[in-house]
């Protein structure tokens, strides 16, 4: 079976953003996320769902895209590292990293980062064991996961008060009307 | 480039169950890919080389859970994260619930489906276990119509279940017990890790009990017991002469007297449940 006559033209949307390409069933999201969309935040560790370093979220949710073909994403919004924040605009994950010095080499961070995103639409307040719990399936091998922890809860806790500010700016907008 | 991992396959992608079977029944050495959690990186390791991929991710159908007056039926496609989260599952299946969030990490629970789990039948995995533990019926759909399978049947040994060629298992039929409590425990080296050695138990109303193991064996070991001892030491003297007698494939000592710590472990959470 010769794998041209398989191409077939895929769409997919990432990061908000529509590519169309041609590809083989058997591509993997990671490679083609990497190769052919050239979005190489995403990074790729083990290909067996172990390490999490190609971590990213489809519809919302927390993946690993060494373990799902392109194909399969069609239809559906992907998030990579790329399309967290802006320099200048951080997503509170990426200020949280910042601020908890929440990596050393960076290798897994951009799969840690994609989990823990995932993570906070899944749990608003997380605790610690929640945080732990969450990140089981993301290995660095630098340090150890103190800082990442503090990180993701710095993120939490950004996310929560970002929220009741611009609840508080609505209910004052309310007033301002009555 | 260097990205080549599977080998090439055809792929299809039905959105109904009847022609997902029909695609089944015509294309040679096809495979059904669900959740991808197991079957995708065997796949990249080349342990698995199906000509014929048939994703059934856009078969609505299989995706929902539903409560009936007397079971609780879960489609194929239904998430782990879903079984551990879903607010009826966790009312009347604690322990189904409590199981599911032991598999593997979030990313995984996200993707992985109950239906890939029970017919991948990984004979350390949760689910299956659970599923015989429950005393659920697997509805099996192939070409001439549907036929359900006891759980206890379905599992014929290492990864191997009672499923035909050209059938595939659509949904799970698990009966509600107003008598029974079940208490679960597993023990695995690391987090997300697959578990050693897992164990459910029951104790129904009238001081019956059972035991169903998973992890020790080729397939879940389902033990009935008429009568599951209130009293620590014959417990365990039962836990003990149960597991003796288990077909352990390897590491038999280790994996004995981790039978016989998990039972009494899911034993304790049962009394905790009653408790409760």
């Amino acid at each position: 079976m010769a794998g041209k006559a398989l191409k077939r033209m895929v769409k997919l949307d990432v990061n908000g953003t529509c590519y169309e390409r041609e590809l083989e069933p058997r591509d993997l999201l990671v490679h083609v996320l990497r190769d052919e969309l050239g979005l190489t935040g995403t990074h790729i560790g083990c290909d067996t769902s172990q390490c999490g370093a190609c971590t990213v979220l489809v519809d919302g949710e927390a993946v690993k895209s060494c373990t799902m073909l392109a194909v399969q994403a069609e239809g559906c919004s992907v998030t990579t590292v790329e399309g967290l924040g802006k320099m200048g605009a951080l997503h509170p994950i990426q200020e949280g990293f910042w601020e908890e010095h929440g990596l050393q080499c960076g290798f897994c961070t951009p799969g840690v980062m994609m989990a823990a995103v995932g993570l906070l639409a899944q749990y608003r307040e997380p605790t610690e064991e929640q945080i732990r719990e969450g990140l089981e399936g993301v290995m660095c091998r630098c340090t150890g996961y103190q800082n990442i922890v503090r990180a993701v809860a710095n993120a939490a806790e950004r996310i929560k008060a970002t929220e009741s500010a611009e609840i508080q700016a609505a209910v004052a907008h309310v007033g301002e009307r009555s | 480039m260097g990205r080549l991992k599977p080998n090439s396959f055809a792929y299809y992608r039905p959105n109904s169950v009847a022609s997902a079977l029909q695609c089944l029944a015509t294309q040679p050495d096809a495979k059904i890919l669900a959740g991808g959690q197991s079957l995708v990186p065997a796949m990249n390791f080349r342990l698995s080389r199906p000509a014929c991929l048939i994703d059934i991710n856009g078969i609505e159908a299989l995706a929902h859970v539903e409560v009936c007056a007397d079971k609780v039926v879960l489609g194929a496609l239904v998430h782990h994260q879903q079984i551990h989260e879903h607010p009826s599952i966790r009312q009347h299946f604690p322990v189904l619930a409590e199981a599911a969030g032991e598999i593997g990490h979030l990313a995984i629970r996200n993707r992985g489906t109950l239906g890939g789990s029970l017919v991948h039948a990984d004979p350390a995995s949760e689910l299956p276990a659970a599923m015989v533990a429950l005393r659920a019926v697997m509805e099996v759909a192939g070409v001439d119509g549907t036929r359900r399978i006891p759980a206890a049947e379905f599992f014929v040994g290492w990864m191997t279940t009672a499923l035909d060629t050209g059938e595939m298992l659509v949904s799970v039929h698990v009966p509600l017990s107003s008598s029974s409590v079940y208490g679960f425990a597993e023990f695995a080296r690391r987090p997300g890790d697959f578990a050693y050695v897992g164990a459910f138990v029951e104790r129904a109303a009238n001081e019956s009990g059972a035991v169903t193991w998973f992890g020790v064996s080729d397939k879940p070991e389902y033990r009935p017991m008429s009568a599951l001892p209130r009293d620590a030491a014959a417990r365990q003297a039962e836990w003990q002469q149960l597991a003796a007698k288990l077909e352990v494939l390897d590491e038999p000592r280790m994996r004995r007297k981790l039978a016989v710590v998990l039972a009494e472990r899911a034993y304790q959470k049962v009394e905790e449940a009653k408790i409760g």
